[in-house]
Protein backbone atom coordinates (compact mmCIF):
# COMPACT_ATOMS: atom_id res chain seq x y z
CA UNK A 1 0.00 0.00 0.00
CA UNK A 2 3.10 2.06 0.87
CA UNK A 3 4.60 1.78 -2.78
CA UNK A 4 1.34 2.18 -4.15
CA UNK A 5 0.97 5.48 -2.72
CA UNK A 6 4.65 6.49 -3.65
CA UNK A 7 3.98 5.34 -7.45
CA UNK A 8 0.08 7.44 -7.22
CA UNK A 9 2.11 10.60 -6.02
CA UNK A 10 4.55 10.86 -8.52
CA UNK A 11 1.87 9.84 -11.49
CA UNK A 12 0.05 12.65 -10.17
CA UNK A 13 2.74 14.99 -10.42
CA UNK A 14 3.62 13.70 -13.81
CA UNK A 15 -0.03 14.12 -14.51
CA UNK A 16 0.69 17.93 -14.01
CA UNK A 17 3.28 18.21 -16.18
CA UNK A 18 2.43 16.94 -18.40
CA UNK A 19 -0.80 19.32 -18.56
CA UNK A 20 1.45 21.87 -18.44
CA UNK A 21 3.92 20.48 -21.64
CA UNK A 22 0.62 19.11 -23.70
CA UNK A 23 -2.03 21.04 -23.56
CA UNK A 24 -2.36 24.54 -24.81
CA UNK A 25 -4.11 27.40 -22.52
CA UNK A 26 -8.00 27.43 -22.08
CA UNK A 27 -9.52 25.17 -19.65
CA UNK A 28 -8.00 21.81 -20.58
CA UNK A 29 -4.85 22.38 -18.40
CA UNK A 30 -6.29 23.67 -15.27
CA UNK A 31 -8.53 20.86 -15.40
CA UNK A 32 -5.69 18.42 -15.50
CA UNK A 33 -3.71 19.83 -12.94
CA UNK A 34 -6.72 19.98 -11.02
CA UNK A 35 -6.98 16.37 -11.71
CA UNK A 36 -3.50 15.38 -11.17
CA UNK A 37 -3.49 17.20 -7.92
CA UNK A 38 -6.65 14.97 -7.15
CA UNK A 39 -4.68 11.88 -7.55
CA UNK A 40 -1.76 12.93 -5.05
CA UNK A 41 -4.51 13.69 -2.62
CA UNK A 42 -5.65 9.54 -3.40
CA UNK A 43 -1.94 8.69 -2.83
CA UNK A 44 -1.20 10.90 0.74
CA UNK A 45 -4.65 9.17 1.91
CA UNK A 46 -3.20 5.72 0.89
CA UNK A 47 0.12 7.06 2.68
CA UNK A 48 -1.67 8.02 5.94
CA UNK A 49 -3.55 4.78 6.08
CA UNK A 50 -0.54 2.52 5.26
CA UNK A 51 1.80 4.06 7.95
CA UNK A 52 -1.35 4.57 10.30
CA UNK A 53 -2.00 0.49 10.15
CA UNK A 54 2.48 -0.07 10.16
CA UNK A 55 2.56 1.37 13.16
CA UNK A 56 -0.23 -0.48 14.86
CA UNK A 57 1.16 -3.76 14.29
CA UNK A 58 3.90 -2.42 16.19
CA UNK A 59 2.49 -1.72 19.00
CA UNK B 1 14.62 46.08 -11.00
CA UNK B 2 17.12 43.29 -11.22
CA UNK B 3 19.57 42.46 -8.21
CA UNK B 4 22.33 43.18 -10.42
CA UNK B 5 20.98 47.01 -10.44
CA UNK B 6 20.76 47.27 -6.87
CA UNK B 7 22.21 50.78 -5.14
CA UNK B 8 24.91 50.19 -2.54
CA UNK B 9 22.43 51.36 0.18
CA UNK B 10 20.28 48.97 -1.21
CA UNK B 11 22.79 45.90 -1.24
CA UNK B 12 23.69 47.47 2.70
CA UNK B 13 19.82 46.97 3.50
CA UNK B 14 19.65 43.53 2.24
CA UNK B 15 22.84 42.25 4.29
CA UNK B 16 21.36 44.08 7.13
CA UNK B 17 17.87 41.73 6.87
CA UNK B 18 19.93 38.83 5.98
CA UNK B 19 21.89 39.04 9.28
CA UNK B 20 18.41 39.00 11.33
CA UNK B 21 17.96 35.50 9.79
CA UNK B 22 20.03 33.66 12.55
CA UNK B 23 16.95 34.72 15.12
CA UNK B 24 14.72 32.83 13.07
CA UNK B 25 16.96 30.02 13.65
CA UNK B 26 17.14 30.58 17.50
CA UNK B 27 13.98 31.04 17.52
CA UNK B 28 12.65 27.65 15.80
CA UNK B 29 14.92 25.61 18.24
CA UNK B 30 13.72 27.37 21.50
CA UNK B 31 10.45 26.55 20.28
CA UNK B 32 11.32 22.78 19.38
CA UNK B 33 13.39 22.61 22.74
CA UNK B 34 10.57 23.98 25.05
CA UNK B 35 7.96 21.92 22.89
CA UNK B 36 9.83 18.70 24.12
CA UNK B 37 10.68 17.09 27.82
CA UNK B 38 12.72 18.33 29.94
CA UNK B 39 14.89 14.95 29.54
CA UNK B 40 15.76 15.89 26.04
CA UNK B 41 16.01 19.77 25.64
CA UNK B 42 19.72 19.98 26.13
CA UNK B 43 19.43 17.44 23.00
CA UNK B 44 17.36 19.40 20.90
CA UNK B 45 19.77 22.18 21.13
CA UNK B 46 22.40 20.12 20.73
CA UNK B 47 20.99 18.61 17.43
CA UNK B 48 20.38 22.11 16.86
CA UNK B 49 23.55 23.30 16.44
CA UNK B 50 24.75 20.43 14.53
CA UNK B 51 22.40 20.47 11.95
CA UNK B 52 23.38 24.55 11.49
CA UNK B 53 26.66 23.51 10.94
CA UNK B 54 26.08 20.39 8.64
CA UNK B 55 23.49 22.24 6.90
CA UNK B 56 26.33 25.23 6.04
CA UNK B 57 29.29 22.74 5.22
CA UNK B 58 27.08 20.64 2.73
CA UNK B 59 25.64 23.21 1.55
CA UNK B 60 29.39 24.86 0.46
CA UNK B 61 30.33 21.11 -0.78
CA UNK B 62 27.62 20.60 -3.16
CA UNK B 63 24.01 22.59 -2.02
CA UNK B 64 24.86 25.81 -4.37
CA UNK B 65 26.10 23.71 -6.95
CA UNK B 66 23.32 22.42 -7.82
CA UNK B 67 20.91 25.61 -6.54
CA UNK B 68 22.78 28.05 -8.16
CA UNK B 69 21.70 31.59 -8.82
CA UNK B 70 19.15 33.48 -11.70
CA UNK B 71 21.12 33.83 -14.72
CA UNK B 72 24.18 31.21 -13.58
CA UNK B 73 24.85 28.36 -15.09
CA UNK B 74 22.61 25.40 -15.63
CA UNK B 75 21.79 22.29 -17.02
CA UNK B 76 18.55 23.00 -19.60
CA UNK B 77 16.99 20.26 -21.14
CA UNK B 78 14.53 20.89 -23.87
CA UNK B 79 11.25 19.22 -23.44
CA UNK B 80 8.25 19.85 -26.52
CA UNK B 81 10.29 22.98 -28.00
CA UNK B 82 10.66 24.43 -24.73
CA UNK B 83 13.57 24.99 -22.21
CA UNK B 84 13.44 23.53 -18.90
CA UNK B 85 16.35 24.77 -16.87
CA UNK B 86 16.26 21.77 -13.98
CA UNK B 87 19.67 22.07 -12.60
CA UNK B 88 22.37 24.58 -11.28
CA UNK B 89 25.69 23.89 -13.20
CA UNK B 90 27.90 26.24 -10.54
CA UNK B 91 31.66 25.00 -9.69
CA UNK B 92 31.24 23.45 -5.87
CA UNK B 93 32.71 24.99 -2.89
CA UNK B 94 31.49 28.25 -3.90
CA UNK B 95 34.09 28.60 -6.90
CA UNK B 96 31.79 30.18 -8.93
CA UNK B 97 31.06 33.11 -6.40
CA UNK B 98 33.44 36.00 -5.24
CA UNK B 99 32.39 36.68 -1.68
CA UNK B 100 32.89 40.30 -1.88
CA UNK B 101 28.98 41.75 -1.12
CA UNK B 102 27.87 41.49 -4.83
CA UNK B 103 24.66 40.36 -5.30
CA UNK B 104 25.53 37.01 -5.59
CA UNK B 105 27.60 36.67 -2.89
CA UNK B 106 24.82 38.03 -0.57
CA UNK B 107 22.17 35.05 -2.61
CA UNK B 108 24.60 32.50 -1.25
CA UNK B 109 24.61 34.19 2.30
CA UNK B 110 20.65 34.49 2.03
CA UNK B 111 20.65 30.71 0.94
CA UNK B 112 23.18 29.62 3.67
CA UNK B 113 20.48 30.51 6.38
CA UNK B 114 17.65 29.56 4.37
CA UNK B 115 18.92 25.93 4.05
CA UNK B 116 19.77 25.91 7.99
CA UNK B 117 16.30 27.28 8.78
CA UNK B 118 14.38 24.25 6.47
CA UNK B 119 16.85 21.86 7.83
CA UNK B 120 16.04 22.98 11.63
CA UNK B 121 12.42 22.17 10.46
CA UNK B 122 12.20 17.97 10.85
CA UNK B 123 13.48 19.03 14.58
CA UNK B 124 10.18 19.60 16.30
CA UNK B 125 7.96 16.38 14.52
CA UNK B 126 10.81 14.05 14.75
CA UNK B 127 12.30 14.94 18.62
CA UNK B 128 12.81 12.97 21.46
CA UNK B 129 13.71 9.76 19.37
CA UNK B 130 16.07 10.85 17.07
CA UNK B 131 19.25 10.02 17.13
CA UNK B 132 22.45 12.70 16.89
CA UNK B 133 24.43 10.58 13.99
CA UNK B 134 20.86 10.41 12.05
CA UNK B 135 20.36 13.83 12.44
CA UNK B 136 23.28 15.36 11.34
CA UNK B 137 23.08 12.35 8.52
CA UNK B 138 19.73 13.16 7.17
CA UNK B 139 20.56 16.85 7.22
CA UNK B 140 23.32 16.41 5.00
CA UNK B 141 20.96 15.14 2.35
CA UNK B 142 18.48 17.83 2.72
CA UNK B 143 20.82 20.54 2.41
CA UNK B 144 22.86 18.98 -0.29
CA UNK B 145 19.77 17.24 -2.37
CA UNK B 146 16.24 17.80 -1.36
CA UNK B 147 16.53 22.08 -0.51
CA UNK B 148 18.90 22.74 -3.60
CA UNK B 149 16.54 20.68 -6.08
CA UNK B 150 13.78 22.74 -5.26
CA UNK B 151 15.15 26.10 -4.60
CA UNK B 152 16.83 25.89 -7.83
CA UNK B 153 13.29 25.29 -9.24
CA UNK B 154 12.11 28.32 -7.62
CA UNK B 155 15.29 30.99 -6.36
CA UNK B 156 17.49 29.99 -9.53
CA UNK B 157 15.42 30.28 -12.57
CA UNK B 158 14.34 27.16 -13.26
CA UNK B 159 11.91 25.67 -14.37
CA UNK B 160 9.03 26.03 -11.91
CA UNK B 161 10.31 29.97 -11.74
CA UNK B 162 9.66 30.05 -16.04
CA UNK B 163 6.51 29.14 -16.13
CA UNK B 164 5.41 32.67 -16.83
CA UNK B 165 7.23 33.42 -19.56
CA UNK B 166 7.67 29.86 -20.89
CA UNK B 167 3.82 28.75 -20.40
CA UNK B 168 1.99 32.09 -20.07
CA UNK B 169 1.41 31.04 -16.46
CA UNK B 170 1.11 35.00 -14.83
CA UNK B 171 4.63 35.43 -13.54
CA UNK B 172 5.57 32.06 -12.92
CA UNK B 173 5.72 29.70 -9.72
CA UNK B 174 6.29 32.93 -7.29
CA UNK B 175 7.69 32.37 -3.24
CA UNK B 176 9.36 35.65 -2.03
CA UNK B 177 9.58 34.92 1.75
CA UNK B 178 10.38 30.69 1.47
CA UNK B 179 6.68 29.69 2.25
CA UNK B 180 7.78 26.60 -0.35
CA UNK B 181 11.18 26.55 -0.94
CA UNK B 182 11.93 26.68 3.14
CA UNK B 183 8.77 25.73 5.20
CA UNK B 184 7.15 23.30 2.94
CA UNK B 185 9.93 21.36 2.13
CA UNK B 186 11.18 21.11 5.81
CA UNK B 187 7.26 20.37 6.78
CA UNK B 188 7.22 17.44 4.21
CA UNK B 189 10.52 15.90 5.76
CA UNK B 190 9.18 16.47 8.92
CA UNK B 191 6.32 14.01 7.87
CA UNK B 192 8.81 11.63 6.46
CA UNK B 193 10.48 11.29 9.46
CA UNK B 194 7.33 11.12 11.82
CA UNK B 195 6.33 8.44 9.16
CA UNK B 196 9.61 6.17 9.21
CA UNK B 197 10.01 6.91 13.13
CA UNK B 198 7.00 6.25 14.07
CA UNK B 199 5.48 7.67 17.01
CA UNK B 200 7.23 7.87 20.73
CA UNK B 201 7.06 5.15 23.34
CA UNK B 202 4.26 5.73 25.25
CA UNK B 203 2.33 8.31 23.05
CA UNK B 204 -0.36 5.91 22.19
CA UNK B 205 -2.49 3.43 24.06
CA UNK B 206 -2.87 0.01 23.25
CA UNK B 207 -6.37 0.81 22.25
CA UNK B 208 -4.55 3.58 19.89
CA UNK B 209 -5.42 6.34 21.75
CA UNK B 210 -2.84 9.29 22.19
CA UNK B 211 -1.74 10.36 25.55
CA UNK B 212 -0.49 14.41 26.07
CA UNK B 213 2.74 14.91 26.24
CA UNK B 214 2.88 18.34 27.19
CA UNK B 215 6.01 20.84 26.55
CA UNK B 216 8.41 21.31 29.83
CA UNK B 217 9.23 24.87 29.34
CA UNK B 218 6.29 27.54 28.05
CA UNK B 219 8.45 30.41 27.98
CA UNK B 220 11.20 29.22 25.47
CA UNK B 221 8.17 28.46 23.53
CA UNK B 222 6.50 31.91 23.41
CA UNK B 223 10.29 34.06 23.34
CA UNK B 224 11.21 31.69 20.60
CA UNK B 225 8.14 32.78 18.30
CA UNK B 226 8.99 36.38 19.46
CA UNK B 227 12.91 36.07 17.80
CA UNK B 228 11.47 33.86 15.08
CA UNK B 229 9.34 36.77 13.92
CA UNK B 230 12.67 38.80 13.96
CA UNK B 231 14.38 36.77 12.16
CA UNK B 232 11.53 36.22 9.43
CA UNK B 233 11.09 40.14 9.22
CA UNK B 234 14.88 39.71 7.22
CA UNK B 235 14.06 36.34 5.79
CA UNK B 236 11.07 37.91 4.03
CA UNK B 237 12.45 41.25 2.94
CA UNK B 238 16.33 39.62 1.66
CA UNK B 239 14.00 37.18 -0.17
CA UNK B 240 11.43 39.27 -1.57
CA UNK B 241 14.36 41.37 -2.43
CA UNK B 242 17.02 38.84 -3.96
CA UNK B 243 14.92 36.77 -5.49
CA UNK B 244 11.76 38.50 -6.74
CA UNK B 245 13.13 41.76 -7.99
CA UNK B 246 11.60 43.27 -4.90
CA UNK B 247 12.47 47.47 -4.52
CA UNK B 248 14.10 47.60 -1.11
CA UNK B 249 11.62 50.95 -0.31
CA UNK B 250 9.10 48.21 -0.51
CA UNK B 251 10.21 46.65 3.08
CA UNK B 252 7.94 48.10 4.39
CA UNK B 253 4.99 46.03 3.25
CA UNK B 254 7.12 43.15 3.91
CA UNK B 255 7.61 43.87 7.21
CA UNK B 256 3.64 45.35 7.55
CA UNK B 257 2.29 42.04 6.24
CA UNK B 258 4.67 39.64 8.13
CA UNK B 259 3.47 41.10 11.43
CA UNK B 260 0.15 40.81 10.73
CA UNK B 261 -0.01 37.22 9.46
CA UNK B 262 1.87 36.09 12.06
CA UNK B 263 -0.37 38.18 14.98
CA UNK B 264 -3.95 37.26 13.27
CA UNK B 265 -2.63 33.85 13.32
CA UNK B 266 -1.87 33.65 16.81
CA UNK B 267 -5.01 35.65 17.38
CA UNK B 268 -7.28 33.22 15.87
CA UNK B 269 -5.86 29.97 17.09
CA UNK B 270 -5.84 31.65 20.62
CA UNK B 271 -9.61 31.99 19.86
CA UNK B 272 -10.35 28.84 18.42
CA UNK B 273 -8.67 26.57 21.84
CA UNK B 274 -10.65 28.81 24.08
CA UNK B 275 -13.59 28.46 22.05
CA UNK B 276 -12.90 24.58 22.21
CA UNK B 277 -10.86 23.80 25.41
CA UNK B 278 -12.18 27.08 27.57
CA UNK B 279 -8.82 28.72 28.09
CA UNK B 280 -6.34 30.16 25.98
CA UNK B 281 -3.73 27.07 24.86
CA UNK B 282 -0.12 28.38 25.04
CA UNK B 283 1.74 26.09 23.01
CA UNK B 284 -1.10 26.06 20.37
CA UNK B 285 -0.92 29.96 20.02
CA UNK B 286 3.19 29.23 19.49
CA UNK B 287 2.09 27.21 16.60
CA UNK B 288 -0.47 29.57 15.34
CA UNK B 289 2.34 32.94 15.36
CA UNK B 290 4.93 30.22 13.66
CA UNK B 291 2.29 29.06 11.02
CA UNK B 292 0.94 32.51 10.25
CA UNK B 293 4.84 33.34 9.95
CA UNK B 294 5.12 30.54 7.55
CA UNK B 295 1.74 31.32 5.30
CA UNK B 296 2.54 35.02 4.91
CA UNK B 297 6.30 34.60 3.79
CA UNK B 298 4.76 33.41 0.17
CA UNK B 299 3.17 37.06 -0.64
CA UNK B 300 4.74 38.97 1.71
CA UNK B 301 5.91 42.02 -0.83
CA UNK B 302 2.78 41.16 -3.09
CA UNK B 303 -0.32 41.23 -1.49
CA UNK B 304 -2.16 44.03 0.25
CA UNK B 305 -2.15 44.33 4.09
CA UNK B 306 -5.65 43.13 4.38
CA UNK B 307 -4.91 39.87 2.50
CA UNK B 308 -2.24 39.63 4.73
CA UNK B 309 -4.44 39.47 7.73
CA UNK B 310 -6.65 37.05 6.56
CA UNK B 311 -3.91 34.99 5.13
CA UNK B 312 -2.68 34.88 9.02
CA UNK B 313 -6.52 34.06 10.40
CA UNK B 314 -6.52 31.02 7.86
CA UNK B 315 -3.65 30.11 8.94
CA UNK B 316 -4.66 30.40 12.30
CA UNK B 317 -7.34 28.27 11.85
CA UNK B 318 -6.10 25.23 10.21
CA UNK B 319 -3.38 24.83 13.02
CA UNK B 320 -5.17 23.39 15.91
CA UNK B 321 -7.60 21.68 13.37
CA UNK B 322 -4.61 20.06 11.42
CA UNK B 323 -2.47 18.99 14.67
CA UNK B 324 -5.44 17.08 16.52
CA UNK B 325 -6.24 15.22 13.49
CA UNK B 326 -2.86 14.20 12.56
CA UNK B 327 -2.43 13.06 16.02
CA UNK B 328 -5.90 11.98 16.93
CA UNK B 329 -7.05 10.19 13.62
CA UNK B 330 -4.10 9.66 11.86
CA UNK B 331 -1.46 8.40 14.39
CA UNK B 332 1.10 11.26 13.75
CA UNK B 333 3.13 11.88 16.30
CA UNK B 334 4.12 15.35 15.82
CA UNK B 335 5.91 17.05 19.32
CA UNK B 336 6.83 20.25 17.85
CA UNK B 337 3.73 20.53 15.40
CA UNK B 338 6.15 20.67 12.80
CA UNK B 339 3.71 19.25 10.04
CA UNK B 340 0.64 21.07 10.60
CA UNK B 341 2.48 24.58 11.10
CA UNK B 342 5.28 24.62 8.23
CA UNK B 343 4.17 22.07 5.71
CA UNK B 344 0.56 22.69 6.04
CA UNK B 345 0.55 26.87 6.87
CA UNK B 346 3.45 26.88 3.72
CA UNK B 347 1.16 25.31 1.08
CA UNK B 348 -1.67 27.69 1.92
CA UNK B 349 0.76 30.97 2.02
CA UNK B 350 1.53 29.55 -1.42
CA UNK B 351 -1.98 29.35 -2.37
CA UNK B 352 -2.85 32.34 -1.06
CA UNK B 353 -0.72 34.40 -3.12
CA UNK B 354 -2.63 32.85 -6.02
CA UNK B 355 -5.28 34.47 -4.83
CA UNK B 356 -4.60 37.83 -3.41
CA UNK B 357 -1.78 38.91 -5.46
CA UNK B 358 -0.95 42.29 -6.50
CA UNK B 359 2.03 42.46 -8.57
CA UNK B 360 3.10 45.98 -8.40
CA UNK B 361 6.66 45.13 -11.03
CA UNK B 362 7.94 42.44 -13.03
CA UNK B 363 8.73 39.97 -11.16
CA UNK B 364 12.47 38.93 -10.84
CA UNK B 365 11.98 35.08 -11.56
CA UNK B 366 14.35 34.30 -14.63
CA UNK B 367 16.91 35.27 -16.31
CA UNK B 368 14.66 36.71 -19.37
CA UNK B 369 14.54 40.34 -20.47
CA UNK B 370 12.25 41.79 -18.24
CA UNK B 371 10.30 43.50 -21.49
CA UNK B 372 9.03 40.15 -21.86
CA UNK B 373 7.67 39.57 -18.29
CA UNK B 374 6.22 43.52 -18.18
CA UNK B 375 3.89 41.95 -20.68
CA UNK B 376 3.26 39.06 -18.95
CA UNK B 377 -0.59 39.63 -17.12
CA UNK B 378 -1.44 37.98 -13.80
CA UNK B 379 -3.82 35.48 -15.44
CA UNK B 380 -2.57 32.32 -14.74
CA UNK B 381 -0.60 33.11 -11.58
CA UNK B 382 -2.88 31.07 -9.38
CA UNK B 383 -2.19 27.78 -11.67
CA UNK B 384 1.32 28.47 -11.27
CA UNK B 385 1.19 28.15 -7.57
CA UNK B 386 -1.18 24.94 -7.85
CA UNK B 387 1.69 23.56 -9.95
CA UNK B 388 4.46 24.42 -7.41
CA UNK B 389 2.62 22.67 -4.60
CA UNK B 390 1.65 19.47 -6.57
CA UNK B 391 5.44 19.34 -7.31
CA UNK B 392 6.13 19.39 -3.67
CA UNK B 393 3.53 16.60 -3.07
CA UNK B 394 4.12 14.68 -5.67
CA UNK B 395 8.00 15.09 -5.98
CA UNK B 396 9.92 16.30 -2.99
CA UNK B 397 7.65 14.86 -0.62
CA UNK B 398 8.32 11.30 -2.12
CA UNK B 399 12.20 12.20 -2.98
CA UNK B 400 12.85 13.31 0.93
CA UNK B 401 10.96 9.85 2.17
CA UNK B 402 12.93 7.89 -0.02
CA UNK B 403 16.28 9.45 1.16
CA UNK B 404 15.72 9.13 4.89
CA UNK B 405 14.09 5.32 4.58
CA UNK B 406 17.03 4.77 2.45
CA UNK B 407 19.54 6.39 4.95
CA UNK B 408 17.62 4.43 7.41
CA UNK B 409 18.84 1.27 6.20
CA UNK B 410 22.38 2.08 6.61
CA UNK B 411 22.34 4.91 10.02
CA UNK B 412 19.26 4.19 11.91
CA UNK B 413 17.17 7.21 12.83
CA UNK B 414 16.00 6.07 16.09
CA UNK B 415 17.52 5.91 19.35
CA UNK B 416 16.92 2.71 21.44
CA UNK B 417 14.16 2.08 23.83
CA UNK B 418 16.08 2.27 26.68
CA UNK B 419 17.61 5.77 25.18
CA UNK B 420 13.86 6.93 25.36
CA UNK B 421 12.90 6.08 28.30
CA UNK B 422 15.98 7.47 30.29
CA UNK B 423 15.66 10.63 28.03
CA UNK B 424 18.19 11.16 25.14
CA UNK B 425 20.24 13.91 27.37
CA UNK B 426 21.61 11.34 29.71
CA UNK B 427 21.61 8.54 27.21
CA UNK B 428 23.48 10.80 24.36
CA UNK B 429 24.93 13.46 25.97
CA UNK B 430 25.77 11.98 29.46
CA UNK B 431 24.47 14.85 31.13
CA UNK B 432 21.17 16.70 31.85
CA UNK B 433 20.09 20.07 30.81
CA UNK B 434 18.86 20.50 34.04
CA UNK B 435 21.18 19.05 36.70
CA UNK B 436 20.18 20.55 39.44
CA UNK B 437 16.94 19.56 39.15
CA UNK B 438 15.52 16.06 40.52
CA UNK B 439 14.87 13.42 37.82
CA UNK B 440 11.23 11.58 38.48
CA UNK B 441 10.10 8.84 36.32
CA UNK B 442 7.64 9.81 33.97
CA UNK B 443 4.17 8.59 34.57
CA UNK B 444 3.44 8.73 30.41
CA UNK B 445 5.12 4.99 30.06
CA UNK B 446 3.07 2.32 29.88
CA UNK B 447 4.28 0.00 32.39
Amino acid sequence: MKIAGFLLLLAGWLLVLSAVVLLPGGSARPAFVLAGIAVEILALVLMFRSHRVLHRSHE
Amino acid sequence: MTVSLLSESGMAFVMLSTLLIPLAIAGLALINAGLGRSRNAGHVMMSCLCVIGVAAGTYFLCGFAWQGTIGGPAHIARVAGTDWNWLAAEPAFFRGVQINGSPASLAVWMQMLAVMLAALIPMGAAAERWRLGAVCASTALLAGITYPLFGHWVWGGGWLAELGVNYGLGHGFVDAGGSATIQVVGGLTALSMAWIMGPRRGKYTSEGMPTAIPGHHAVFVLFGCLMAWAGWLGLNVSGAVLFSGMEPRRAVLVAVNTTFAAGSAALMTLLVTRLRFGKPDASLTANGWVAGLAAGSAGCAFVPPAAGILIGLIAGLLVPFAIENLELRLGIDDPGGAISVHAIGGLWGILALGLFERFPAPVLNTADDLARLTSLSGVGQGLAQLIGVATLIGFVLPLTYGLNWLLNRFVPHRVAPEGERQGLDLYELGAGAYPEFMTHTDEFFQR
